[in-house]
């Protein structure tokens, strides 16, 4: 008997999703494979619809898989599921509280659901609340928390049985930047006193950053997996951002002299070119259009994402509309 | 730079040391089912108001409307129709707030707490056990207040006369929570929940005999209350507390006639019997849907 997970603590083979739809079946997540080295903080991303959730569910024992396989802290999510349950924290984009119990009483309930016992889980309990700073409100009722003390405890609860593997899917959406920037440190802080694998999945790339590696998800299929920085080094290319008079000429013209194709995206027209402070005076000599501001961008992980879905992070959240001046550019 | 907490062993990737495995799988799973139940006691303890407004009803049916009906009921003896009614408004009082605590099972899902549940290494039988457990054994100390006004209405505070009612009401609550429950497995959504717990609690209420008795009914009425569960509820309690009282013959015959099927009197134990038998069915189908549709 062993409870360790030397290597892997995820381990996702020719994993495929499929739903019925009306009378066509849909494919939600097409046979992916993914391996996330125990002690990581692994970053998964991608457009709504892309098939992230159905991932996450799989590998947290919500929804069983089509076919193929996932061993989660060393167990396989469909015949070992309790084993893997005990072994995963969740924390869910849903908030999942009892709003009319206490801080304490919700951790207890949580404790006692996974088997702790009595003196273990006061430890625990009193450890967990301590670390997201919410030790001096541990008897009020939670319906009194503000939403970044809510996720706190959420996260705090995640980690009361000491799970191998914490899945936080989207933790800080809706919260305010120092309330996100709080919620990281707590990531951190766990990160550099324990070994926990943090599977994260987010909307905001700087929180992305954080992240050892990362996965972008599209259509189903894993798009790109890489360190963050070789996924911005991949690119390289510059993102030159124009305000003019006339964006249909300026778009003709920078096809026409520069060669390049660009879009219209956030009501800037934009273009990608390797050395972008080389290409701002020749916009300025060739265009012939007035131009009101330029603004080059070294690649971030928001162009990383464009270019592997085709859309920016924000754009995803809705219809896909804006043209993509990245696009055929892997 | 990160220093390692020295008490951290390499190999356990939580931050403590790890949890002793988990005890034979029998036990940890009614011990869920326990922890699931103790949260709906918590809940009540921390919902005052709900246990006043609760209370409100049943005092007003057995005081107002006792009173004033018992005007021009004749018992037939010296038995207050007050004295008749309090049995079947205590089953009355547990019945609305057993289904009430059943149903609170579409809340858990709307605010987002049954995730929590579902995600946790039990089994979904051990939720929905606790679930009706929880909720009965809530409903029954809220009726508690209740049967103190047992001496208001002119019945004795005998010890074995509360002990059985308790157990009814229990049984009664048991019943009512796990229909609840079954119609949460199915009823999705809050605005759904209200009006169809509202179709079945009124009925149940109005043809289980609790209100007024079942002697002399006409057929069609008569078979309705025979076939509603509460009946075998409210009739034992009924019959365990004008047993407590001297009645005469006539009063016998009006407020505590014999329940029968197709001409058999059924005992009060099999009345209960039935009532159990029934409850336990409901659960375990309860248990099914909610594993098959969750």
């Amino acid at each position: 008997m062993s409870n360790t997970v030397r290597g892997a603590a995820i381990e996702v083979a020719a994993l495929t999703k499929t739903y019925k739809s009306g009378d066509h079946q849909v494919e939600a997540v097409k046979g992916i494979d993914l391996r996330v080295e125990a002690g990581q903080t692994y970053g998964f991303l991608g457009p709504n619809g892309a098939g992230k959730s159905t991932t996450i569910e799989m590998l947290c024992t919500i929804r069983n898989p089509t076919s193929g396989s996932a061993r989660v802290a060393g167990y396989d999510v469909v015949t070992q599921r309790d084993q893997v349950r005990r072994r995963i924290g969740l924390v869910f984009q849903q908030q999942t509280l009892d709003l009319q119990l206490t801080a304490e009483q919700n951790l207890r309930f949580h404790a006692d659901l996974y088997g702790l016992g009595r003196a273990d889980a006061e430890r625990r309990i009193a450890e967990v609340l301590e670390m997201v700073a919410l030790a001096d409100r541990r008897s009020d009722v939670v319906m009194k928390f503000s939403g970044g003390m809510k996720r706190r405890l959420e996260i705090a609860r995640g980690l009361v049985h000491a799970p191998q593997v914490l899945f936080l899917d989207e933790p800080t959406i809706g919260l305010d930047p120092q309330t996100r920037a709080a919620i990281w440190d707590y990531l951190h802080d766990l990160r550099q006193r324990t070994e926990i694998t943090v599977f994260v999945t987010t909307h905001y790339m700087d929180e992305a950053e954080h992240c050892d590696r990362i996965a972008i998800m599209d259509h189903g299929e894993i798009a790109v997996e890489d360190t963050p920085e070789a996924l911005k080094s991949s690119i390289g290319t510059d993102r030159i951002a124009l305000r003019t008079d006339d964006d249909e000429l300026a778009i003709a013209r920078i096809r026409e002299r520069l060669g390049v194709e660009a879009g219209v995206h956030e009501g800037q027209v934009t273009i990608a070119v390797p050395e972008g402070a080389q290409v701002v005076p020749r916009l300025f000599t060739e265009l012939g259009v007035h131009i009101h501001s330029v603004t080059v961008t070294r690649p971030s992980l928001d162009d990383v994402f464009m270019t592997y879905t085709g859309r920016t992070i924000r754009d995803s959240e809705g219809p896909q509309g804006s043209v993509n001046p990245f696009a055929g550019r892997r | 730079m990160a220093s390692r907490d020295t008490t951290a062993r390499p190999d356990a990737a939580g931050p403590v040391d790890l949890l002793p495995e988990v005890r034979s799988d029998m036990s940890h799973q009614l011990r869920a089912a326990w922890v699931v139940t103790r949260r709906e006691l918590l809940r009540l303890r921390q919902d005052k108001a709900r246990m006043v407004t609760m209370l409100l009803q049943p005092v007003l049916f057995i005081f107002v409307m006792g009173t004033g009906l018992g005007s021009i009921v004749d018992t037939g003896g010296d038995v207050s129709f007050r004295t008749f009614l309090y049995p079947g408004v205590l089953a009355t009082s547990v019945l609305f707030t057993a289904a009430f605590a059943g149903i609170s099972l579409v809340w858990d899902r709307e605010f987002g707490f049954l995730r929590e549940m579902m995600v946790a290494p039990i089994s979904r039988a051990s939720i929905i056990w606790g679930k009706c457990f929880g909720g009965a054994i809530v409903a029954t100390v809220q009726s508690l207040v209740l049967l103190a006004l047992l001496g208001t209405v002119g019945i004795p505070y005998a010890p074995g006369l509360i002990l059985a009612l308790i157990g009814c009401l229990f049984l009664g609550a048991l019943l009512l929570t796990a229909l609840g429950v079954l119609l949460s497995t199915r009823i999705k959504t809050i605005q759904a929940a209200m009006p169809v717990s509202q179709l079945l609690i009124m009925p149940m209420m109005f043809l289980s005999g609790s209100l007024f008795p079942i002697a002399n009914l006409p057929d069609w009425l008569s078979v309705l209350t025979r076939l509603n569960p509460l009946t075998y509820v409210v009739q034992p309690m009924r019959h365990f507390t004008l047993d407590h009282l001297s009645l005469t013959a006539v009063e016998q015959e009006r407020l505590l006639p014999h329940l029968t099927w197709f001409g058999w009197a059924v005992p009060v134990g099999v009345q209960l019997l039935a009532v159990a038998v029934i409850t336990l069915g409901l659960i375990s189908l309860a248990a099914r849907v909610f594993r098959t549709t969750e």
